[in-house]
Formats: C-alpha cells, structure tokens, sequence
C-alpha cells in the first residue's frame, strides 16, 4: 500500500470512527450533565470540599466558581514547580524559574499547554503528575463545564440557575474523563508507550548509538493530553517521540482521542435542548470546517512550497518517518482545529500555505471541533452571531432555539469574538514593535514574522502548539504569553456565562413557519460562511505579511 | 365592538394576492438629495455624529488625513481626502432625506395648529343649554385636563378631547387627509375629536382630556420628525455588533503598522512607494483601508432605514408611537382580527327567504318586506332589497300603508315589525321579525302553531354561517309563522388569500366576533382564519391575548371602543382606529388614522421590512470587504512581497488607483443604497427559509461580487487621472 493510499485509509477510517462515537459518547454525556443521582465517590468530593451537589448557581456564581478555581490551580501550579527540587521524584531538577513557572501554570490551567521548556530537562515526574498531569483532567473538565451551563442556557426558561460549576466538574472528570483514560492509557502501553518511574536511563537509539532518556509516567500522561485536548507532551518532542507516540495506529488512536469529545458534545447539545437535529447541524458545520482545512492543508504539503521544503526538496522535514507526510498532516489538522497542541511533526517545517491552514485553524477561534467544551461554546457563539444577521434578513427579532437574541446576547456574543483577535492582533504588534523580542526569531522575513503571529495565535486560542524557530522561554515572551492564555481563556468562559444567563431568563418563543429553520443545510451553510469570513477579515492583512507572503510566488 | 365609519368609503378590498405584493415606500426624489445638502453637512458636527460610532470613526480618520495631506501634499492624498470626506457627507444626507421627508408633514401639521381661542364654560350641567353669559374666550394652549368648551360649526376644536353633547359633522383632513367630513356624538365610540379639526355643522360641547401641549398633533409632529427617536431593540443590538466588527478592524489594522515596519525593514533595498515607506503604511493607506473594512454602508444608512421605515406607516396613515411597536409588528405571532368590518363587509345581508309551514315563498316575501320597509338598519334595507331583486316585490312607500303603525326594535322585545289595521276588505294584520325565540315566543302567545319544520330551517341557517330571522303574522288574532329570512355576513373578497400568506409566515389569524360559535366557525372557515373566538366579551379578549404572551407569543389587534383599551394595551400591537374612542388611542400603541381594521396585516409587513433592510444591508456591507481587501492589500505590499500581486486578481491599473477606486467604490456604493434604505428592499410574504436564501443570493453572493465589478470599473475610469496614473 503506497503512503497515500494509506492516508486515505488513515482519514477515512478516522473519520467512520468520529461517526460511530458521536451518538453514544454524546448521549452519555448529556445523561451525565441531566441525572440527578451522585455518586457515592462524589459524595465524598463534595463532602470535602464542602459545597451543596443540589444547589444551583447564577450566572456569576458560576463563574466566580470557575474563576476561584482556576487561579487556586494557577497559584497551586506555580508554587509547585517554584519548589519541585524539595520535593519527591525530581530527579535531580532544580526549581523552575519564575517566569517559565508562571507561564507553565497558566498554560496548563488554561488548557494550552504551551510548553516553553522541555519536559524531560525540567520537571520532574511528581510535578508532572500530580501538577500538570491533574491540570489536564480539570482543565478540560472546566471547559466542559462552562459549555454544559451554556447548553443549560438554552435548554431551560425562566430561571437564573445554571447548574453547578463544583457538580459538573466533578462528574466531567469521575464519570467521563477518567474511565475513557485509564482504558486508553492501558491501550497505548500495550502499543509501546512508556510508564514507569525511571530517572535518566541510556538507550541504544535505531541507529546504534548510545543516548540518555528519562523514563516516567508518559502513557497515562498521553491519554488525558489528547483526550483533554491539553497536548502538553511529557517529551519536548511531544508526539513525535517513540516513547509517547510509538507507531502509526498509536498516532491513529492518538488523534482520534483529541477529537472524541469535540465531534460529540454537539449530540450532548441536541440532547439537552432537546432536538438532536440541532446538534446535528453543529457538528455538520464543524466536519465541514475539518475537513475543508485538511483538504487545504494536504493539498498545500503535497504542493510543497516553503522555506524549508524548497530547500530539501519536499515538505517531509520536520516530519516522522514512521508517521509520513499525509497523517501528519491530519495530526497537525487535528491539534491545530481542537486546541490541543500537541505535535506529531513541526509545523514551522510545513509549506508556507501548510503552516498558513494551521494558522487559520487556530484563528477560527478553535471550533471545528475545538477544545473540551471550549469548541463548542466558541461555535454556539457564532451561531447565535449568524442567527441574529440570518433573522434579521428574515425580518422577525432573531431567535436561536427559541431564545431572542436582543442586544443583551449580542453584547456578550461580541465580547467573545472581539476577545481572541485583540490578544492575537496586539500581543504580535507589540512583540514586533519591541527590537529585543524580534531578535527572538530565529529566522528572518515573512517567515520570522510567521513565527510570532503563531505563537501568540497558539496563546490566545488556548492551543500551545508552536512554530518552533522562535526564542520563547524568555521573561518577556513567558510573561505576554502567559498574559495571552489567560485572559483567551478566562475572558471568553466569562461572556459565555453571561451569555448562558441571559438566555436561561428568557421564556422560549414558540417555533412557527415564520422562524428561521436553524437544522437544516441553509442555516449549517451560512455558519461556515461566517466563520471563514469573520476569521478571513480579521487576520488577512497579517496572514499577507506572513505565510501568504511567503507562499505566494 | 363595530368599527363604523361615517361618510367615509368602505374599507378598500385588498390588492388581489395572485400576483406576489411588494410593500413599497415612496421614491426618493432626486431634488430632495439637493434640499437636504445643508442639513447633511450640518450633521458633520462631531457632537452630533458621536452618536454613529462607524460614521465617526470615518470623520476622523477625514481630519486626519486631512492634516497629513496638508503637510505632505500630493494630489492621491488630496483624491483621498476628499473621498474620505465626502463619505461622511453621504451618510449625512442619507439621514437628513429620511428626515426631510418627515420634516413636510410636520410642517404641514404645524401649519393647522392655529391659535384658536377656545369658547370655555364656566359652568354647565349635562341636558342644559349653553348659557352665553357662562362663555370665557381662553386661548387654546391655556386650556386644562377637564375643560369644557363649545365648538359651533366653522369653528375649529381646540384640543383634543370627547364630545359630552350634541352631534356635528367634523373636517378630520387635517389629519387623515381624507375630505369628506365624519360625524362625532355624544356617548359610544364616536365621541372623540381631534384639535386641530374643524366643525362643519352643529354645535357640541367638548371635555378636554390632553394635558396643555400634549396634543395629538403635537405627538404626531414630533413623530413624523423623529424628534425623540430612540433607538429600538433591534438596532441597538445591531449596533453593537457593528462596533463590535469596527473594533475588529480598528485591530487588524493598527497592528498591522509594526508588521509593515519589519517587513520594510527587511527589504531595505526596495524604494519607498505612496503606500509603504520606511515609517510603515502611510496615514493616508491606513485610514483608506481602516474606512473600506469598517461597516460603513449600513453605518451610514442604519438611521435612515429606521426613519423611513416609520415614514412609510405614516405614509398609509399609520402613526406608531414608538419604533418599538412597529418592531414588534414584525415579530407578531398571532394576530386578533375583528370580523367586522375586517374579515367581512360590515354588515349581514339577507340571502334568501326560506317559507316554513307550507307557506309560500312569495307570502313570506311579501310579510318579510312589509316588516322591514320602515326598518333603515343595513340588515332591514337588504331585507327589501332581497325581495325585490328575487320576488319582484316592489318598495311601498310609507304613504300607501296609510293604517300601518310601525313597531321599531328594542332590545327587550327583539323584534320589530308593523301593524296593519283592518282597511278595505283586509283584515287587521300584525307581523314581526325577530330573533327565533322572541318571535316563537310571541306567536304562542297568539295562539299560533309553531310549524314542526322551523327549528331545522333555524338551525340550518346557524351553523351555515347565517343569522336566521323567524317571520310570524298574525291575522285577526291567530298567529301564524311564516318562514325564515337568511342573512348572511359576506366575506371580502381576497382574504383567505391573505391568511394564508400569513400563515406562511408563520402568523397565526385569530377571528374575534360577538357571533355564537356555529356561525363564527361557518365564517371563519369561509374566509380561512386559523382560528376564531365566538360571543366575545372584552373580558374573553383579554384572557386570549394573556394566554397567547404566556406562551411566548407577540400579539397583535385592532380595537376602537372604550372596552377594547386595556386589550389594547396589553397587546404587543395596539393598532387604535381613529375613530375610536380617546381611552382606546391612548392605549393602543399605534393609531391608524383611515380606521382600517385590514391594515394591521400591512403594518406587520412594514415591520419585517425594516428588519429585513437592516440584515440586508449588513450583509451586504460586510460581504463588500472581501473585494476591498482585494484591492488594497496587493497594492500596500506588493512593492516588497511581489508574489502578493498575485492577489490582484482585479488586475488594477496601480497601487494608487487601486486604494482610490475601493475608497471611491466605499463612498458611492452608500449614495446609491439611498433609494433603497429609503424604500426597504423588496419584501414578499413567503417561508422563513425561502426568503433567507432569497436574501442571501442578492446581498450576500452580490455583496461579495458587486464590488470585484464596481472597483474594477472605477480604476479603469481614474487610471487617467493624476495622481491615480
């Protein structure tokens, strides 16, 4: 089977797989978000950590709770790797600095999982597990929780009360995250992956010679990486090393993994308000988008123009050899589309238009699926923006599931969308406007610029993948990065629970022949539509002196 | 509830729904572009156009061009300067036509606040005469709630208020434009009057109920001029998303400067062009590209489109008191139709004269006439005129029925007729028609047989829809029922059409009628409505259109009586017929001042197509910046990126040309909507989604072509000229 021929089968089987996930695991979900019992496990949570499970919260309880929360774990974050060489398994480290500790906090925090250092050469295994290792799980659970109260939003009526922040992250984690990851985690031991508790150990490397490794708990690890869409990689190497990514039907089970829950939170969705025909229509739009930008991004590599590429004739450099060009492609697709992070291949070595789709799926404000809940709240936004242009044209105030969209929704729907661009937009101008942070860049030109525009994209949508060729583990790039994920984070998980609020208050209009049909390809059509063209206006004129510059001959 | 008009027409049919109905606006008269310059330019004033944060933002970025064009001339910044400001300038007069149109009727309307001086009384009592040594002369603004004045005829009514007594005729033309003259009473829903109107006959006396300056011209004044305007729902929503997408571009274009100056910067050899030099993009590129993705076109237009849209009710002679209401018309989900007068012709008619007993068609005719000659309610002259036409009965007038002595209706009886005294041969004679009961009851009384037939024929006629009146005589004493005259409500033509338009989009028709429920379901299955609700009280009204907002819906009635205001409050659309009583204008939140109940289905779609203008022109205008972005960005950078000329897909003469022909294209696409906004665009009442995808295919797919077309034409027209070369 030649190496496209079994991309073809590497896609399509991807894809059948999403298909066949999406009822079961959404509809688990929902029954998760809606059941009323818990857990005797929960029980015991909630005990401790004393907070009523049957209490409700308003909007800005909610959020306070996910706000308290997170900068508990920032702070909690910090402290621990400021005194990991005090502590147990550090294998020799010594404590990170602070800036690189800061910015590895919120990283993992935030879900980015932005990772300025090497994972093997500064943290050690007990930071790596009870540190990042439970950000991953709560980070994801958080985003989840966020979409559930906002899915809440629209599903209920005349009420103030969303749900319980403290409830659905406990359940998000006892219920959907951990049993999928310890089965996944046993999965990829049995493909190759490590897990253990060994310091450095030398290795004979494929070519013979003799190299240092350090061992650790990397299959467990990688499991909640791409299941969370956290990506932050045991390895600096991430999934291109052997010991987290061993073989193409890992790198398979890898990617399918990070898009498990996107794909499938919209049948959660439609499950909850109540028409799986709506949650349908969202996740026509996401596949779209996904495939679309896969379409494009294997085009481009298989067209091969870049930088680097030019110079070594094609576009597998930077690329496994045990994975090839087309899944990594799809790998790259897929990480860059769920803000997830994690890297197969590197994504500075792709062609100039390769690397420019992986810059526009990160644009697109991480939707198609997106991270954890964050996709889907970041679509459902654009839904209801599309909703209030697309009922207006149809003369009638719009609606989307019944609930108005008045200036109150469209307030917050714009605080969202405005959030991203302005972290992106500003955090490049200024790193390009300051002489010392442009000599951060390792390569010049378009290329260069590139670089920065990625790494504050990467921050600002909360994704952590990077374009590499880039000095970032300085005190200026950690601390505006860092300022990036947070407030990418934070701010929009804010305007969403607004958002949630306004429409849970609301008494739903009934649906009548004059109501804008929002299940059917015309409505799915237009979504995509404004999405592209929102994200196209907003960053054209950087992609020009970018990527485009670059690639367009 | 009638919704009677005096001396007026008849509610004029609507257009026949065959062919698809286009609610329009008046054109725009290109005069009225010129006449509206001065106004246009005074809104340049900053303070004024704060309040449209895209215009503003192009303002400024015209002064700021216009100091660095001061300081650097050349004749591009010069082309650019003043595009920039005739943009601003565009917007304006966009707003100051729509205004302009509103301004002459206000002005016509001020012209009939004449300073009467009102004829006040000091003291009166109902049932006395006016006393002209009570008499006070007050000017009219002086008068207070309360007042009472006397209006005799060629006098014009000093304020707005109830006639207390008397009856005059009343020249309403001031304010409905329509010059025959109506008649106002004491009493019932036709005791308002208008100040401002004049009495063309007979005197009453007048109860001032506006407080000082509260006039209802003076409410229309201020409405017709968008005095106090305030944005509605809609458009403030809209709004902030406009500034939301400006921000954006604001944004993407101020950060572009430090990614220009590294770009530049790494290309040292290349030369300095009017776009790009060693100080990054110019201010004049910068603003020209900020101006061309900032959503001006629909920046520019939104207050007209707002303005116009309340024009065009004012123009069907419609005032609605606030945005708001003719918003919400647009959204309505249910509307409550009288039947009266809305549904159905205003009055029954007889239909056919059905004999019971074995009596004879021509009998019952000729005792159906007889009963009804001195009968001048609607139903009683159809009676005679029924049995001429089909029986050839002819009219007798009142002198040949010598002995006849005619018993009129009263409600205790029900039932009117005449009685005929033995003359000639005849024997005395008496005959009634009435509702079935009081005439059944009446011939027992007499001693009559009640044919066994009667109470088929009755119900017959019930649940067809019709009203049935029974006809008894009684001769020298012995009673006798003679048969049933069928009348029969008639249906305007047109409308079931209608309702199922309505029903297309999604509108629920409710029939509101005082009938029993046999003959409102017969009706309202005739004329297509989806519903009906039969013996209405105004108490039933009210519990329907509380019932229908629980569930979330927007209700929209008529109404005219003085029972009918707090329906018409509680409505989400009030429209109040201006004949009505002042309580039910004062609740309703539009006054429709032909009193015609079938417009309410016009103001819905009035309501939609200000909505639909609004989206149309967003889309189109954020669909534009694709093409805009087309133009510029080759011609900023292609100097040190040459593959970006690629991007030139336009193949625009040269880089000046190019950023001049889309900041031109920017200027005159608004020019052009004028028309337009001023209108609304077309609207056909058709399914949510066939008029979504009509709209996108015509502002979307053409927003997104039209200006690849436009910028293309205007660079090949300026390419020629200095500056652009």
């Amino acid at each position: 089977m030649g190496t496209n021929a079994a991309g073809v089968v590497f896609i399509v089987s991807m894809v059948l797989a999403l298909a066949l996930t999406y009822r079961p695991l959404g509809d688990h979900m929902a029954r998760v978000y809606t059941s009323r019992k818990h857990l005797r496990v929960e029980r015991g949570i909630y005990r401790l950590v004393g907070v009523d499970p049957d209490a409700e919260q308003r909007w800005v309880v909610y959020a306070r709770s996910v706000l308290a929360f997170s900068l508990v774990s920032i702070l909690f974050l910090y402290l621990f790797q400021r005194v990991q060489n005090h502590l147990l398994l550090a294998l020799g480290f010594p404590a990170v600095k602070p800036a690189l500790a800061w910015n590895t906090a919120i990283s993992f925090t935030t879900n980015t999982n932005w990772q300025a250092y090497s994972g093997e050469s500064t943290m050690g295994h007990l930071v790596q597990m009870a540190g990042l290792g439970v950000q991953n799980f709560v980070s994801a659970a958080v985003g989840i929780a966020v979409v559930i109260a906002l899915v809440r939003g629209f599903a209920r009526k005349n009420t103030d009360q969303l749900g319980n922040f403290w409830v659905d992250l406990v359940r998000t984690i006892v219920r959907i995250l951990l049993p999928i990851c310890v089965l996944m985690a046993i999965v990829l031991i049995a493909g190759g992956a490590i897990q253990n508790f060994h310091g450095n150990r030398s290795v004979t490397t494929l070519t013979g010679g003799s190299q240092s490794i350090t061992g650790g708990p990397v299959a467990s690890q990688e499991a909640i990486k791409e299941l969370g869409t956290n990506g932050g990689g045991f390895y600096n190497a991430n999934s291109a090393h052997p010991f987290e990514n061993p073989t193409t039907w890992t790198n398979w089970l890898e990617i399918y993994l990070l898009l498990a829950i996107g794909f499938s939170l919209p049948r959660t969705f439609g499950k909850m308000v109540g028409s799986t025909r709506q949650g349908l229509a969202i996740v026509a739009v996401m596949a779209v988008l996904a495939l679309g930008s896969l379409g494009a991004n294997e085009a481009f590599q298989a067209l091969h123009h870049g930088t680097v590429p030019t110079a070594v004739g094609a576009a597998r450099e930077g690329t496994e050899t045990r994975f090839g060009v087309p899944d990594s492609a799809l790998f790259a697709t897929g990480t860059t589309l769920t803000s997830t992070g994690a890297v197969d291949s590197f994504h500075d070595s792709y062609t100039s238009l390769g690397g420019a789709t992986l810059l526009f799926n990160m644009m697109l404000g991480e939707v198609a699926p997106g991270g954890t809940g964050s996709g889907l709240y970041g679509m459902l936004v654009l839904a209801v923006v599309t909703v209030f242009v697309a009922g207006l044209m149809i003369g009638r105030t719009p609606e989307y599931l019944g609930k108005k969209i008045g200036s109150r929704e469209i307030k917050f729907a714009s605080l969202y969308f405005l959030t991203t661009p302005t972290i992106v937009l500003v955090g490049t101008g200024v790193a390009m406007a300051l002489p010392g942070e442009r000599a951060g860049m390792l390569n010049s030109g378009a290329h260069g610029l590139s670089e920065v525009l990625y790494a504050f994209t990467s921050a600002g949508n909360n994704n952590g993948s990077a374009f590499a060729g880039i000095t970032v583990n300085t005190d200026w790039y950690n601390t505006a990065l860092g300022l990036a994920m947070a407030f990418g984070r934070f701010l929009p998980m804010i305007f969403v629970l607004g958002l949630a609020g306004s429409l849970a208050r609301q008494q739903p209009v009934p649906a009548t022949a004059g109501t804008l049909p929002t299940h059917r390809p015309q409505f799915a059509g237009m979504l995509v539509g404004v999405t592209v063209i929102i994200v196209a206006l907003t960053y054209f004129p950087a992609l020009a002196l970018g990527p485009l510059a670059e690639g367009l001959h | 509830m009638s919704t009677t008009t005096m001396a007026q027409a008849p509610a004029p049919a609507p257009n026949p729904p065959a062919a698809p109905r286009r609610v329009s606006g008046g054109l725009l008269d290109p005069k009225m572009l010129w006449r509206s310059t001065p106004d246009a330019l005074r809104k340049l004033d900053p303070r004024t156009l704060w309040h449209n944060p895209v215009m503003f933002i192009v303002e400024v970025g015209a002064v700021f061009t216009t100091v660095l064009a001061i300081r650097d001339e050349s004749a591009f910044a010069w082309l650019i300067v003043v595009w920039l400001w005739l943009t601003v300038l565009f917007a304006n007069l966009a707003e100051a036509v729509a205004e302009g149109r509103g301004k002459a009727q206000a002005d016509a309307l001020r012209r009939t606040k004449t300073d009467t001086v009102a004829r006040r009384l000091a003291s009166w009592q109902p049932g006395q005469t006016v006393d002209p040594a009570l008499v006070e002369p007050v000017p009219a603004p002086r008068l207070a709630q309360g007042d009472l004045v006397v209006v005799e005829a060629g006098e014009f009514i000093p304020g707005d208020g109830d006639v207390v007594e008397g009856i005059a005729s009343v020249d309403e033309s001031a304010i409905t434009g329509e010059s025959a003259p109506v008649i106002r009473e004491s009493g019932g829903d036709r005791s308002s009057v208008t100040g401002g109107t004049r009495v063309l006959s007979d005197q009453i006396i007048v109860r001032i109920t506006q407080k000082p300056g509260e006039s209802f011209i003076d409410r229309m004044i201020a409405l017709v001029e968008g005095a106090n305007r305030q944005k509605t729902p809609n458009e403030i929503a809209l709004n902030i998303l406009l500034s939301a997408l400006t921000i954006i571009f604001l944004l993407a274009v101020a950060t572009l400067q430090p990614l220009a100056i590294f770009s530049k910067a790494q290309l040292p050899g290349v030369p300095d062009t009017e776009a790009l030099n060693g100080d990054g993009v110019t201010g004049i590129v910068m603003v020209s590209l900020l101006v061309c993705l900032i959503p001006t076109t629909i920046g520019a237009l939104l207050s007209a489109i707002g303005i116009a849209g309340m024009d065009r009710l004012v123009q069907r002679n419609v005032l609605a008191m606030s945005g708001r209401a003719v918003e919400a018309a647009g959204d309505v989900n249910t509307l409550l139709l009288d039947k009266t007068g809305t549904i159905t012709i205003g009055n029954r008619e007889a239909r056919a004269f059905i004999p019971v007993g074995g009596t004879s068609e021509q009998r019952l005719a000729s005792a159906a006439q007889l009963s009804s000659l001195a009968d001048e309610t609607p139903e009683g002259r159809s009676i005679v005129v029924h049995a001429k036409s089909t029986y050839g009965l002819r009219e007798r007038g009142p002198g040949e029925l010598l002995h006849a002595r005619f018993v009129p209706f009263t409600a205790q009886t029900r039932m009117s007729g005449v009685d005929l005294d033995a003359y000639g041969g005849d024997p005395a004679r008496l005959v009634r028609k009435g509702a079935a009961s009081a005439v059944i009851n009446w011939a027992r009384e007499l001693g009559g047989v009640i044919p066994a037939d009667l109470g088929e024929t009755v119900d017959g006629i019930s649940a067809s829809g019709g009203t049935p009146l029974v006809v008894a005589e009684s001769v020298e004493g012995t009673a006798r029922v003679l048969g049933v005259i069928q009348l029969k409500d008639i249906v305007k033509s047109g409308m079931r059409e209608r309702f199922d338009e309505m029903r297309r989009m999604g509108i629920r028709t409710v029939m509101i009628t005082g009938d029993n429920p046999l003959t409102a379901r017969s009706i309202a299955e005739e004329a297509g409505v989806d519903d009906f609700l039969a013996e209405a009280t105004p108490e039933d009204k009210m519990a329907l259109i509380k019932r229908e907002q629980a569930g979330g819906k927007l209700v929209a009635m008529t109404g005219d009586g003085t029972n009918d205001a707090p329906a018409l409050a509680q409505a989400d659309v009030g429209v109040a017929m201006n004949t009505g009583t002042s309580a039910a204008k004062e609740a309703g939140n539009m006054v429709d001042l032909d009193s015609n109940p079938t417009k309410l289905i016009e103001i819905v779609e009035i309501g939609k197509q200000l909505l639909i203008t609004r989206g149309a022109l967003t889309t189109f205008s954020i669909a534009n910046d694709i093409a805009k972005y087309f133009a510029i960005i080759p011609a900023m950078f292609a100097a040190i990126y040459p593959g970006l000329d690629k991007l030139n897909i336009m193949r625009l003469h040269s880089p000046e040309s190019a950023i001049l022909s889309a900041v031109i294209f920017n200027a005159l696409v608004i020019v052009a909507l004028i028309p337009l906004a001023l209108r609304g665009v077309r609207y056909t009442p058709s399914s949510a989604a066939a008029m979504l995808r009509r709209n996108l295919y015509i502002y979307g797919v053409g927003g997104l072509v039209i200006p690849f077309i436009g910028i293309k034409l205007i660079d090949l027209v300026i390419q020629f000229i200095p500056g652009a070369r």
